[in-house]
């Protein structure tokens, strides 16, 4: 299952609602999401806990717009739209945690 | 044109930019107000503070990067931005990371602004 969080995780629940029930496996930070993937903010240890269980993608675009680019979490692959697309094609189902 | 009463007004950002259209829209009505030649106010809390965010390149989300358009407040004599100490220590940021100059309050200073206002307009 790849698992798409696109809510900030210091505004909203979503990313804990994922962590919390989601069984191991991939999961996508994009939008508002990619700020859980930043060192430093007061979200950093869900997700340096969470790659234990999870690999963790986030969406290069996005932390560029936010500019956040240069400060995410180590462990935490950043990728592009077309690695975006090709998550979604290995997974066998997407999960968005709206 | 008449010469209308200055209010205060405080416009209270707390969403991020871009993921959704808040920031942007509140961005409009201040400048709006300050057309009107009224006392306009900046807040920036919780997830507001990412507006500020120094180094915004937008061109891979194909959306208009109008993070510049805070440093332009100050040609509409909108010169009064504040952002909360604790919102800004939670997300990992120093005023060295703002685009613009802000004034750091703690959240009951900040309260106390509130209160002084006449009209407090939430993003």
């Amino acid at each position: 299952m790849l698992n798409i969080v696109n809510k900030s995780p210091l505004d909203r629940n979503a990313l804990d609602a994922c962590l919390r029930i989601a069984a191991p496996g991939a999961l996508l930070l994009i939008e508002d999401g990619v700020y859980a993937a930043v060192r430093g903010t007061a979200a950093e240890s869900r997700i340096t806990a969470a790659l234990a269980r999870f690999r963790v993608y986030a969406l290069l675009p996005d932390l560029e717009a936010r500019a956040v680019a240069d400060r995410v979490i180590d462990g935490v692959t950043t990728i592009d739209y077309g690695g975006f697309v090709d998550l979604v094609a290995e997974h066998n189902a997407c999960q968005s945690w709206l | 044109m008449t010469e209308g009463v200055a209010k205060k007004f405080m416009f209270v950002n707390r969403t991020a930019p871009y993921g959704t259209a808040y920031a942007l829209e509140s961005l409009e009505v201040v400048l709006i107000t300050a057309a009107f030649d009224q006392d306009v106010s900046l807040v920036f809390v919780e997830d507001g503070v990412w507006q500020l965010k120094k180094g915004q390149q937008t061109k891979g989300i194909e959306t208009k990067n109008f993070s510049p358009t805070y440093r332009a407040l100050e040609g509409y004599d909108v010169e009064k931005l504040y952002v909360e100490r604790a919102s800004l220590e939670a997300r990992g940021l120093t005023e060295a990371d703002l685009i613009v100059d802000v004034t750091v309050l703690d959240a009951g200073d900040l309260g106390k602004l509130m209160a002084e206002q006449d009209v407090v307009l939430s993003f």
